[in-house]
Protein backbone atom coordinates (compact mmCIF):
# COMPACT_ATOMS: atom_id res chain seq x y z
CA UNK A 1 0.00 0.00 0.00
CA UNK A 2 1.27 3.41 -0.58
CA UNK A 3 0.81 4.39 2.56
CA UNK A 4 2.94 2.09 4.34
CA UNK A 5 6.07 2.10 1.60
CA UNK A 6 5.57 6.09 2.47
CA UNK A 7 5.66 5.66 5.96
CA UNK A 8 8.84 3.18 5.56
CA UNK A 9 10.93 6.18 3.45
CA UNK A 10 10.18 8.17 5.99
CA UNK A 11 11.30 6.06 9.04
CA UNK A 12 14.64 5.35 6.83
CA UNK A 13 15.08 8.75 5.98
CA UNK A 14 14.08 9.66 9.56
CA UNK A 15 16.72 7.19 11.00
CA UNK A 16 19.72 8.51 8.12
CA UNK A 17 18.52 11.95 9.64
CA UNK A 18 19.04 10.26 13.18
CA UNK A 19 22.71 9.22 12.08
CA UNK A 20 23.20 12.34 10.44
CA UNK A 21 22.43 14.47 13.46
CA UNK A 22 24.84 12.41 16.02
CA UNK A 23 27.46 13.14 13.42
CA UNK A 24 26.92 16.57 12.81
CA UNK A 25 26.85 16.68 16.82
CA UNK A 26 30.59 15.00 16.81
CA UNK A 27 31.22 17.35 14.05
CA UNK A 28 30.09 20.49 16.81
CA UNK A 29 31.90 18.95 19.52
CA UNK A 30 35.41 18.61 17.66
CA UNK A 31 34.39 22.28 15.68
CA UNK A 32 32.62 24.94 17.71
CA UNK A 33 34.62 26.39 20.14
CA UNK A 34 37.66 27.02 17.21
CA UNK A 35 35.18 28.47 15.16
CA UNK A 36 33.74 30.60 17.55
CA UNK A 37 37.20 31.48 18.14
CA UNK A 38 38.34 32.51 14.99
CA UNK A 39 34.74 34.52 14.32
CA UNK A 40 34.84 36.40 17.61
CA UNK A 41 38.52 37.61 16.12
CA UNK A 42 36.64 38.88 12.82
CA UNK A 43 33.82 40.50 14.15
CA UNK A 44 35.50 41.47 18.07
CA UNK A 45 32.22 40.15 19.69
CA UNK A 46 31.98 37.25 21.54
CA UNK A 47 28.20 36.54 21.43
CA UNK A 48 28.06 37.90 18.12
CA UNK A 49 30.85 35.34 16.61
CA UNK A 50 28.29 32.59 18.82
CA UNK A 51 25.22 33.01 16.64
CA UNK A 52 27.03 33.09 13.28
CA UNK A 53 28.70 29.75 14.62
CA UNK A 54 25.05 28.65 15.48
CA UNK A 55 23.85 29.75 11.81
CA UNK A 56 26.30 27.58 10.11
CA UNK A 57 25.35 24.23 12.54
CA UNK A 58 21.80 25.40 11.55
CA UNK A 59 22.53 25.26 7.83
CA UNK A 60 24.37 21.85 8.39
CA UNK A 61 21.74 20.32 10.23
CA UNK A 62 19.92 21.40 6.59
CA UNK A 63 21.92 20.51 4.08
CA UNK A 64 24.19 17.65 5.38
CA UNK A 65 21.38 15.37 5.68
CA UNK A 66 20.73 15.76 1.91
CA UNK A 67 24.41 16.38 0.60
CA UNK A 68 26.15 13.63 3.25
CA UNK A 69 28.85 14.86 5.75
CA UNK A 70 31.68 17.38 3.54
CA UNK A 71 35.38 15.99 3.79
CA UNK A 72 36.29 19.33 6.03
CA UNK A 73 33.72 19.72 7.85
CA UNK A 74 35.26 22.43 9.67
CA UNK A 75 36.07 24.31 6.82
CA UNK A 76 32.60 24.42 5.55
CA UNK A 77 31.00 25.71 8.78
CA UNK A 78 33.74 28.44 8.70
CA UNK A 79 32.61 29.18 5.09
CA UNK A 80 28.99 29.31 5.96
CA UNK A 81 29.92 31.24 8.92
CA UNK A 82 32.22 33.99 7.55
CA UNK A 83 29.63 34.14 4.24
CA UNK A 84 26.39 35.07 7.37
CA UNK A 85 28.98 37.35 8.90
CA UNK A 86 29.46 39.61 5.81
CA UNK A 87 25.79 39.67 5.23
CA UNK A 88 25.49 40.41 8.74
CA UNK A 89 28.33 43.23 7.92
CA UNK A 90 26.99 44.95 5.28
CA UNK A 91 23.26 45.01 7.35
CA UNK A 92 25.04 46.93 9.54
CA UNK A 93 26.89 48.87 7.37
CA UNK A 94 23.91 50.12 5.59
CA UNK A 95 21.96 51.15 8.79
CA UNK A 96 25.12 52.69 10.54
CA UNK A 97 25.73 56.64 10.21
CA UNK A 98 28.77 56.51 12.23
CA UNK A 99 31.60 57.65 10.15
CA UNK A 100 34.12 55.56 12.65
CA UNK A 101 31.30 52.34 13.08
CA UNK A 102 30.99 52.66 9.07
CA UNK A 103 35.03 52.21 8.75
CA UNK A 104 35.29 49.07 11.26
CA UNK A 105 32.32 47.49 9.67
CA UNK A 106 34.10 48.23 6.28
CA UNK A 107 37.64 46.30 7.76
CA UNK A 108 35.84 43.50 9.12
CA UNK A 109 34.07 42.83 5.85
CA UNK A 110 37.62 42.90 4.36
CA UNK A 111 39.14 41.25 7.28
CA UNK A 112 35.86 38.11 6.43
CA UNK A 113 36.69 38.10 2.70
CA UNK A 114 40.67 38.23 2.69
CA UNK A 115 40.82 35.36 5.46
CA UNK A 116 41.00 31.56 3.72
CA UNK A 117 39.57 28.81 6.05
CA UNK A 118 42.09 26.50 4.47
CA UNK A 119 45.35 28.66 4.87
CA UNK A 120 44.99 29.61 8.54
CA UNK A 121 48.05 28.07 10.01
CA UNK A 122 47.64 25.97 13.56
CA UNK A 123 49.29 28.70 15.35
CA UNK A 124 46.72 31.45 14.61
CA UNK A 125 44.05 28.86 15.31
CA UNK A 126 45.83 28.21 18.78
CA UNK A 127 46.31 32.23 19.27
CA UNK A 128 42.09 32.64 18.43
CA UNK A 129 41.27 29.58 21.10
CA UNK A 130 43.49 30.61 23.64
CA UNK A 131 41.85 34.42 23.14
CA UNK A 132 38.64 32.84 23.71
CA UNK A 133 39.28 30.86 26.82
CA UNK A 134 40.99 33.55 28.32
CA UNK A 135 37.44 36.25 27.59
CA UNK A 136 35.32 33.73 28.35
CA UNK A 137 36.99 33.79 32.28
CA UNK A 138 37.17 37.15 32.15
CA UNK A 139 37.40 38.81 35.62
CA UNK A 140 34.88 41.26 35.25
CA UNK A 141 31.93 37.82 35.46
CA UNK A 142 31.27 36.39 37.74
CA UNK A 143 32.73 32.97 38.78
CA UNK A 144 28.94 31.85 37.74
CA UNK A 145 28.90 33.32 34.68
CA UNK A 146 32.52 32.57 33.58
CA UNK A 147 31.84 28.38 33.97
CA UNK A 148 28.62 29.00 32.10
CA UNK A 149 30.26 30.64 29.54
CA UNK A 150 33.28 28.77 29.33
CA UNK A 151 31.38 25.54 29.15
CA UNK A 152 29.17 27.16 26.44
CA UNK A 153 31.54 28.50 23.53
CA UNK A 154 34.32 25.76 25.09
CA UNK A 155 33.12 22.73 25.58
CA UNK A 156 29.80 23.17 23.35
CA UNK A 157 27.68 22.42 25.76
CA UNK A 158 24.18 23.17 25.56
CA UNK A 159 22.25 25.56 28.17
CA UNK A 160 20.25 22.20 28.66
CA UNK A 161 23.63 20.24 29.69
CA UNK A 162 24.72 23.15 31.39
CA UNK A 163 22.05 23.35 33.57
CA UNK A 164 21.37 19.32 34.65
CA UNK A 165 25.14 19.68 35.38
CA UNK A 166 25.09 22.44 38.16
CA UNK A 167 21.52 21.60 39.26
CA UNK A 168 20.09 25.50 38.15
CA UNK A 169 17.19 25.97 36.16
CA UNK A 170 17.91 26.20 32.83
CA UNK A 171 16.74 29.75 32.24
CA UNK A 172 18.98 30.62 35.26
CA UNK A 173 21.70 29.22 32.71
CA UNK A 174 20.68 31.28 29.84
CA UNK A 175 20.24 34.60 31.27
CA UNK A 176 23.89 34.24 32.71
CA UNK A 177 25.22 33.70 29.41
CA UNK A 178 22.93 36.03 28.06
CA UNK A 179 24.68 38.58 30.65
CA UNK A 180 28.05 37.94 30.77
CA UNK A 181 28.18 37.86 27.06
CA UNK A 182 26.59 42.08 27.56
CA UNK A 183 28.92 42.94 29.94
CA UNK A 184 31.72 41.81 28.18
CA UNK A 185 30.13 43.85 24.96
CA UNK A 186 29.44 46.77 27.02
CA UNK A 187 32.87 46.94 28.49
CA UNK A 188 34.44 46.50 24.92
CA UNK A 189 36.43 43.95 26.20
CA UNK A 190 38.86 43.53 23.44
CA UNK A 191 39.33 40.12 21.70
CA UNK A 192 43.19 39.74 22.98
CA UNK A 193 45.54 37.77 24.68
CA UNK A 194 46.43 39.57 28.01
CA UNK A 195 49.44 41.60 28.00
CA UNK A 196 52.31 40.26 30.00
CA UNK A 197 51.67 42.19 33.05
CA UNK A 198 48.28 41.31 34.03
CA UNK A 199 48.94 37.43 32.39
CA UNK A 200 49.38 36.13 35.77
CA UNK A 201 46.02 37.58 37.15
CA UNK A 202 43.95 37.07 34.23
CA UNK A 203 45.33 32.86 34.03
CA UNK A 204 44.16 32.71 37.55
CA UNK A 205 40.68 33.95 36.20
CA UNK A 206 40.73 30.99 34.02
CA UNK A 207 42.27 28.60 36.37
CA UNK A 208 39.96 29.06 38.95
CA UNK A 209 37.03 28.52 36.97
CA UNK A 210 38.32 25.22 35.16
CA UNK A 211 39.12 24.06 38.70
CA UNK A 212 35.24 25.40 39.50
CA UNK A 213 34.11 22.89 37.27
CA UNK A 214 36.23 19.88 37.84
CA UNK A 215 35.06 20.36 41.77
CA UNK A 216 31.40 20.36 40.77
CA UNK A 217 31.68 17.42 39.21
CA UNK A 218 34.03 15.71 41.43
CA UNK A 219 31.71 16.27 44.27
CA UNK A 220 28.68 14.43 42.26
CA UNK A 221 27.61 11.68 44.19
CA UNK A 222 26.12 8.36 42.96
CA UNK A 223 22.51 8.50 41.59
CA UNK A 224 22.66 12.22 40.52
CA UNK A 225 22.36 13.01 36.99
CA UNK A 226 25.09 11.82 35.10
CA UNK A 227 26.12 15.57 33.08
CA UNK A 228 27.49 16.15 36.74
CA UNK A 229 30.57 13.60 36.79
CA UNK A 230 30.58 14.43 33.01
CA UNK A 231 32.25 18.01 34.16
CA UNK A 232 35.20 16.52 35.43
CA UNK A 233 36.02 15.32 31.63
CA UNK A 234 34.95 18.81 30.79
CA UNK A 235 37.37 20.46 33.11
CA UNK A 236 40.56 17.93 32.51
CA UNK A 237 40.23 18.13 28.51
CA UNK A 238 39.54 22.40 28.89
CA UNK A 239 42.87 21.96 31.30
CA UNK A 240 44.52 19.76 28.66
CA UNK A 241 43.59 22.12 25.82
CA UNK A 242 44.88 24.64 27.62
CA UNK A 243 48.05 23.21 28.46
CA UNK A 244 49.11 22.60 25.07
CA UNK A 245 47.94 26.50 23.90
CA UNK A 246 50.03 28.15 26.78
CA UNK A 247 53.13 25.08 27.53
CA UNK A 248 54.98 27.78 28.90
CA UNK A 249 52.64 28.36 32.36
CA UNK A 250 53.73 26.35 34.83
CA UNK A 251 50.32 26.30 37.16
CA UNK A 252 48.46 24.96 33.98
CA UNK A 253 50.36 21.96 33.92
CA UNK A 254 49.51 22.12 37.66
CA UNK A 255 46.08 22.32 37.85
CA UNK A 256 46.10 19.69 34.46
CA UNK A 257 48.42 17.49 37.27
CA UNK A 258 46.15 18.14 40.03
CA UNK A 259 43.10 17.31 38.14
CA UNK A 260 43.97 13.94 36.61
CA UNK A 261 45.38 12.25 39.88
CA UNK A 262 41.97 13.81 41.65
CA UNK A 263 40.34 11.93 38.93
CA UNK A 264 42.20 8.60 39.27
CA UNK A 265 40.30 8.33 42.43
CA UNK A 266 37.01 8.51 40.96
CA UNK A 267 36.47 5.44 41.22
CA UNK A 268 37.36 4.71 44.70
CA UNK A 269 36.31 7.68 45.53
CA UNK A 270 32.36 6.47 47.09
CA UNK A 271 31.60 3.72 49.09
CA UNK A 272 28.69 1.06 48.65
CA UNK A 273 26.57 3.73 50.76
CA UNK A 274 27.18 6.35 48.41
CA UNK A 275 29.06 8.00 51.20
CA UNK A 276 32.40 9.54 50.06
CA UNK A 277 35.46 7.78 51.67
CA UNK A 278 38.15 9.50 52.85
CA UNK A 279 41.89 9.55 50.78
CA UNK A 280 43.88 7.02 53.26
CA UNK A 281 40.40 4.76 53.43
CA UNK A 282 40.14 4.29 49.73
CA UNK A 283 41.08 1.17 47.65
CA UNK A 284 43.79 2.01 46.10
CA UNK A 285 43.35 -0.96 43.63
CA UNK A 286 40.92 1.25 42.40
CA UNK A 287 42.84 4.29 41.22
CA UNK A 288 43.47 4.83 37.98
CA UNK A 289 46.62 4.42 37.39
CA UNK A 290 46.86 5.81 33.40
CA UNK A 291 45.28 8.64 34.67
CA UNK A 292 48.33 8.85 37.85
CA UNK A 293 50.96 8.27 35.36
CA UNK A 294 49.46 11.31 33.21
CA UNK A 295 49.11 13.49 36.13
CA UNK A 296 53.21 12.70 36.78
CA UNK A 297 53.67 13.51 33.56
CA UNK A 298 52.27 16.93 33.31
CA UNK A 299 53.78 17.57 37.09
CA UNK A 300 56.86 16.95 35.48
CA UNK A 301 56.67 19.20 33.25
CA UNK A 302 55.24 22.16 35.16
CA UNK A 303 58.38 22.47 37.38
CA UNK A 304 60.65 21.60 34.26
CA UNK A 305 59.68 25.19 33.20
CA UNK A 306 62.24 25.80 36.66
CA UNK A 307 60.20 28.76 38.26
CA UNK A 308 58.90 29.20 41.82
CA UNK A 309 55.90 26.27 42.43
CA UNK A 310 52.59 28.18 42.79
CA UNK A 311 49.57 27.10 44.79
CA UNK A 312 48.09 24.50 41.86
CA UNK A 313 51.72 22.98 41.51
CA UNK A 314 52.47 22.73 44.51
CA UNK A 315 48.93 21.11 45.45
CA UNK A 316 49.80 18.78 42.48
CA UNK A 317 52.84 17.37 44.39
CA UNK A 318 51.26 16.96 47.42
CA UNK A 319 48.34 14.54 45.87
CA UNK A 320 51.40 13.28 43.02
CA UNK A 321 52.85 11.86 47.07
CA UNK A 322 49.34 10.60 48.09
CA UNK A 323 48.88 9.02 44.25
CA UNK A 324 52.78 7.18 44.35
CA UNK A 325 52.40 5.59 48.01
CA UNK A 326 51.36 1.85 46.79
CA UNK A 327 49.43 1.25 50.60
CA UNK A 328 48.74 4.41 52.67
CA UNK A 329 51.63 3.59 55.30
CA UNK A 330 53.52 4.54 52.36
CA UNK A 331 53.15 7.91 52.27
CA UNK A 332 55.85 10.15 52.41
CA UNK A 333 54.76 12.91 55.31
CA UNK A 334 57.77 14.61 55.74
CA UNK A 335 58.14 15.07 51.80
CA UNK A 336 54.03 16.50 51.97
CA UNK A 337 54.79 18.40 55.10
CA UNK A 338 57.49 20.57 53.52
CA UNK A 339 54.99 21.12 50.62
CA UNK A 340 52.72 22.33 52.93
CA UNK A 341 54.67 24.40 54.27
CA UNK A 342 55.58 26.26 50.96
CA UNK A 343 51.72 26.01 49.92
CA UNK A 344 50.93 28.26 53.29
CA UNK A 345 53.45 30.88 52.48
CA UNK A 346 51.63 31.34 49.24
CA UNK A 347 48.19 31.04 50.37
CA UNK A 348 47.89 31.29 53.66
CA UNK A 349 44.35 29.94 54.37
CA UNK A 350 42.87 28.40 57.97
CA UNK A 351 41.80 25.43 56.02
CA UNK A 352 45.49 24.90 54.19
CA UNK A 353 46.89 25.33 57.49
CA UNK A 354 44.94 22.48 59.27
CA UNK A 355 45.63 20.43 56.27
CA UNK A 356 49.18 21.12 57.36
CA UNK A 357 48.79 20.23 60.86
CA UNK A 358 47.40 17.13 60.06
CA UNK A 359 50.49 16.46 57.87
CA UNK A 360 53.06 17.58 60.85
CA UNK A 361 51.37 15.41 62.80
CA UNK A 362 52.02 12.12 60.75
CA UNK A 363 55.32 13.52 59.84
CA UNK A 364 56.63 14.40 63.39
CA UNK A 365 54.22 13.16 65.50
CA UNK A 366 50.93 14.34 67.40
CA UNK A 367 52.45 16.86 69.91
CA UNK A 368 53.67 18.55 66.88
CA UNK A 369 50.54 18.50 64.62
CA UNK A 370 49.02 19.39 67.73
CA UNK A 371 50.69 22.92 68.06
CA UNK A 372 49.40 24.26 65.11
CA UNK A 373 46.00 23.23 65.38
CA UNK A 374 46.27 24.98 69.06
CA UNK A 375 47.32 28.24 67.08
CA UNK A 376 44.48 27.57 64.89
CA UNK A 377 42.04 27.10 67.58
CA UNK A 378 43.20 30.34 68.83
CA UNK A 379 42.97 32.47 66.02
CA UNK A 380 39.00 31.33 65.78
CA UNK A 381 39.23 31.18 62.14
CA UNK A 382 37.43 28.23 61.65
CA UNK A 383 35.08 28.20 64.34
CA UNK A 384 32.21 26.53 62.65
CA UNK A 385 34.62 23.57 60.73
CA UNK A 386 33.56 20.47 62.26
CA UNK A 387 36.98 18.84 61.24
CA UNK A 388 39.54 21.66 63.28
CA UNK A 389 38.04 20.29 66.67
CA UNK A 390 37.87 16.68 64.61
CA UNK A 391 41.77 17.43 64.44
CA UNK A 392 41.92 18.19 67.37
CA UNK A 393 40.40 14.98 69.01
CA UNK A 394 42.59 13.08 67.38
CA UNK A 395 45.60 14.03 68.50
CA UNK A 396 44.92 14.77 71.67
CA UNK A 397 43.57 10.76 72.09
CA UNK A 398 46.80 10.12 70.47
CA UNK A 399 48.65 11.74 73.07
CA UNK A 400 46.30 10.07 75.76
CA UNK A 401 44.75 13.06 77.02
CA UNK A 402 41.24 11.20 76.72
CA UNK A 403 38.94 13.53 78.62
CA UNK A 404 40.07 16.59 76.93
CA UNK A 405 39.90 14.53 73.48
CA UNK A 406 36.41 13.85 74.03
CA UNK A 407 35.00 17.18 74.74
CA UNK A 408 36.37 18.17 70.91
CA UNK A 409 34.99 15.04 69.91
CA UNK A 410 31.33 16.31 71.09
CA UNK A 411 31.78 20.03 69.54
CA UNK A 412 32.83 18.61 65.95
CA UNK A 413 29.82 16.61 66.16
CA UNK A 414 28.00 19.61 67.26
CA UNK A 415 29.19 21.30 64.33
CA UNK A 416 28.24 18.62 61.65
CA UNK A 417 24.74 18.14 60.46
CA UNK A 418 26.31 14.75 57.92
CA UNK A 419 24.34 12.02 60.10
CA UNK A 420 27.84 9.76 58.65
CA UNK A 421 30.07 12.10 60.37
CA UNK A 422 28.03 12.70 63.59
CA UNK A 423 27.89 8.95 64.11
CA UNK A 424 31.27 8.90 63.89
CA UNK A 425 32.62 11.63 65.81
CA UNK A 426 29.88 10.58 68.73
CA UNK A 427 31.70 6.52 68.51
CA UNK A 428 35.32 8.06 69.02
CA UNK A 429 34.02 10.59 72.02
CA UNK A 430 32.37 7.31 73.57
CA UNK A 431 36.07 5.59 72.74
CA UNK A 432 37.22 8.28 74.47
CA UNK A 433 35.87 7.62 77.44
CA UNK A 434 36.42 4.45 77.56
CA UNK A 435 40.23 5.21 77.23
CA UNK A 436 40.58 4.22 73.76
CA UNK A 437 41.94 5.61 70.47
CA UNK B 1 33.70 8.64 28.42
CA UNK B 2 36.61 6.71 27.29
CA UNK B 3 37.10 4.53 24.38
CA UNK B 4 39.76 2.00 23.01
CA UNK B 5 40.46 2.38 19.49
CA UNK B 6 42.23 -0.85 18.61
CA UNK B 7 43.79 -0.54 14.90
CA UNK B 8 43.94 -4.33 12.79
CA UNK B 9 47.02 -5.61 12.02
CA UNK B 10 48.08 -6.74 7.83
CA UNK B 11 50.61 -7.79 6.24
CA UNK B 12 52.51 -4.75 5.97
CA UNK B 13 51.91 -4.20 10.29
CA UNK B 14 53.07 -8.24 10.90
CA UNK B 15 56.39 -8.28 8.40
CA UNK B 16 57.83 -6.68 11.32
CA UNK B 17 58.68 -3.70 8.85
CA UNK B 18 58.03 -0.12 9.87
CA UNK B 19 55.28 2.00 8.19
CA UNK B 20 56.28 4.52 5.31
CA UNK B 21 57.49 7.16 5.84
CA UNK B 22 54.65 9.25 4.96
CA UNK B 23 51.69 7.63 7.20
CA UNK B 24 54.41 8.46 10.09
CA UNK B 25 54.13 11.65 9.18
CA UNK B 26 50.76 11.65 9.08
CA UNK B 27 50.09 9.76 11.73
CA UNK B 28 52.31 12.16 13.60
CA UNK B 29 50.05 14.72 12.80
CA UNK B 30 47.29 13.18 13.46
CA UNK B 31 48.14 12.58 17.10
CA UNK B 32 49.25 16.24 17.53
CA UNK B 33 45.62 16.85 16.71
CA UNK B 34 44.19 14.34 19.19
CA UNK B 35 46.38 15.93 21.96
CA UNK B 36 45.49 19.46 21.03
CA UNK B 37 41.95 19.03 21.69
CA UNK B 38 42.00 17.32 24.83
CA UNK B 39 40.89 13.91 23.24
CA UNK B 40 44.24 11.92 23.47
CA UNK B 41 44.88 9.98 26.91
CA UNK B 42 47.02 7.21 25.58
CA UNK B 43 48.80 5.59 22.23
CA UNK B 44 50.67 2.64 21.74
CA UNK B 45 52.09 0.51 18.49
CA UNK B 46 52.41 -2.71 18.98
CA UNK B 47 55.32 -5.10 17.79
CA UNK B 48 54.29 -8.29 15.30
CA UNK B 49 52.81 -11.32 16.44
CA UNK B 50 56.05 -13.35 15.89
CA UNK B 51 57.74 -10.99 18.80
CA UNK B 52 54.32 -12.22 21.43
CA UNK B 53 53.01 -14.97 22.61
CA UNK B 54 49.70 -16.32 23.71
CA UNK B 55 48.54 -18.03 26.51
CA UNK B 56 45.10 -20.44 26.63
CA UNK B 57 43.78 -21.37 29.75
CA UNK B 58 42.18 -24.61 29.26
CA UNK B 59 40.56 -27.36 32.03
CA UNK B 60 42.75 -25.62 34.93
CA UNK B 61 46.21 -25.86 32.87
CA UNK B 62 47.82 -23.52 31.20
CA UNK B 63 49.67 -23.64 27.26
CA UNK B 64 52.17 -21.09 25.97
CA UNK B 65 52.35 -20.56 22.00
CA UNK B 66 54.56 -18.31 20.41
CA UNK B 67 53.51 -15.96 17.84
CA UNK B 68 53.17 -15.33 15.02
CA UNK B 69 49.44 -15.66 14.89
CA UNK B 70 49.62 -15.11 10.88
CA UNK B 71 46.52 -17.18 10.43
CA UNK B 72 43.92 -15.02 13.01
CA UNK B 73 41.32 -12.34 11.54
CA UNK B 74 41.74 -10.80 14.89
CA UNK B 75 45.32 -9.53 15.82
CA UNK B 76 45.74 -5.74 16.94
CA UNK B 77 48.40 -4.12 15.58
CA UNK B 78 48.55 -0.53 17.71
CA UNK B 79 45.85 1.47 19.85
CA UNK B 80 44.44 4.59 21.00
CA UNK B 81 42.89 5.48 24.21
CA UNK B 82 40.91 8.79 23.48
CA UNK B 83 38.56 10.31 26.28
CA UNK B 84 35.44 11.86 24.31
CA UNK B 85 31.90 12.41 24.88
CA UNK B 86 30.62 9.87 22.65
CA UNK B 87 30.59 7.49 20.48
CA UNK B 88 29.87 9.84 17.36
CA UNK B 89 32.88 11.81 18.54
CA UNK B 90 35.02 9.25 18.53
CA UNK B 91 33.75 7.91 14.55
CA UNK B 92 34.73 11.38 13.63
CA UNK B 93 37.96 11.73 14.93
CA UNK B 94 38.50 8.61 13.07
CA UNK B 95 37.18 10.28 10.17
CA UNK B 96 40.08 12.30 9.94
CA UNK B 97 42.95 9.79 10.70
CA UNK B 98 45.59 9.29 7.70
CA UNK B 99 43.64 5.87 7.21
CA UNK B 100 41.05 7.96 5.18
CA UNK B 101 43.96 7.47 2.28
CA UNK B 102 44.44 3.95 2.40
CA UNK B 103 42.87 1.07 4.24
CA UNK B 104 42.41 -0.20 7.72
CA UNK B 105 40.36 -2.01 9.78
CA UNK B 106 39.05 -0.28 13.05
CA UNK B 107 37.57 -1.10 16.09
CA UNK B 108 36.31 1.29 18.91
CA UNK B 109 35.23 -0.11 21.72
CA UNK B 110 33.83 2.11 24.91
CA UNK B 111 35.77 1.76 28.28
CA UNK B 112 33.59 -0.20 31.24
CA UNK B 113 33.08 2.60 33.80
CA UNK B 114 32.05 2.35 37.73
CA UNK B 115 28.64 3.19 36.50
CA UNK B 116 28.17 -0.02 34.16
CA UNK B 117 29.60 -1.81 37.06
CA UNK B 118 26.59 -0.64 39.32
CA UNK B 119 24.17 -1.29 36.37
CA UNK B 120 24.91 -4.47 36.43
CA UNK B 121 25.04 -5.06 39.98
CA UNK B 122 21.87 -3.61 40.35
CA UNK B 123 20.25 -5.72 37.89
CA UNK B 124 21.20 -8.91 39.41
CA UNK B 125 20.17 -7.88 42.80
CA UNK B 126 16.77 -6.96 40.97
CA UNK B 127 17.15 -10.39 39.17
CA UNK B 128 18.02 -12.37 42.42
CA UNK B 129 15.29 -10.74 44.42
CA UNK B 130 12.76 -11.49 42.11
Amino acid sequence: MACTADLAMMSSVAMMAADVKRAIDAVWRIESARLIAHLARLVRNVGLAEELAQDALVAALEQWPRCGIPDNPGAWLMATARNRGIDHLRRERMLSRKHEELGHTLEMEQHMNGSSPESRADDEIGDDLLRLIFTACHPLLSREARSALTLKLLAGLTTTEIARAFLVPEATIAQRIVRAKRTLAEAQVPFELPRRAELRERLSSVLEVIYLVFNEGYSATAGEDWMRPALCEEALRIGRILAELAPGESEVHGLVALMEIQASRLRARLGADGEPILLMEQNRTLWDRLLIHRGLLALARGEALGETRGPYLLQAAIAACHARALTAADTDWVFITALYDELVRLEPSPVIELNRAVAVALAYGPAAGLELADRLAAQGALSCYHLLPSVRGDLLARLGRYSEARGEFERAAALTRNEREIRLLRNRAHRCERGEL
Amino acid sequence: MRVMVMVRANAQSESGQPPGRELLTEMSRFNEELLKAGVMLSAEGLQASSRGVRVRFAGGRSTVTDGPFTGSQELIAGFWLWQVKSLDEAVEWMRRSPFKHGSAEVEIRPILEPEDFACAAGAAAVRGSA
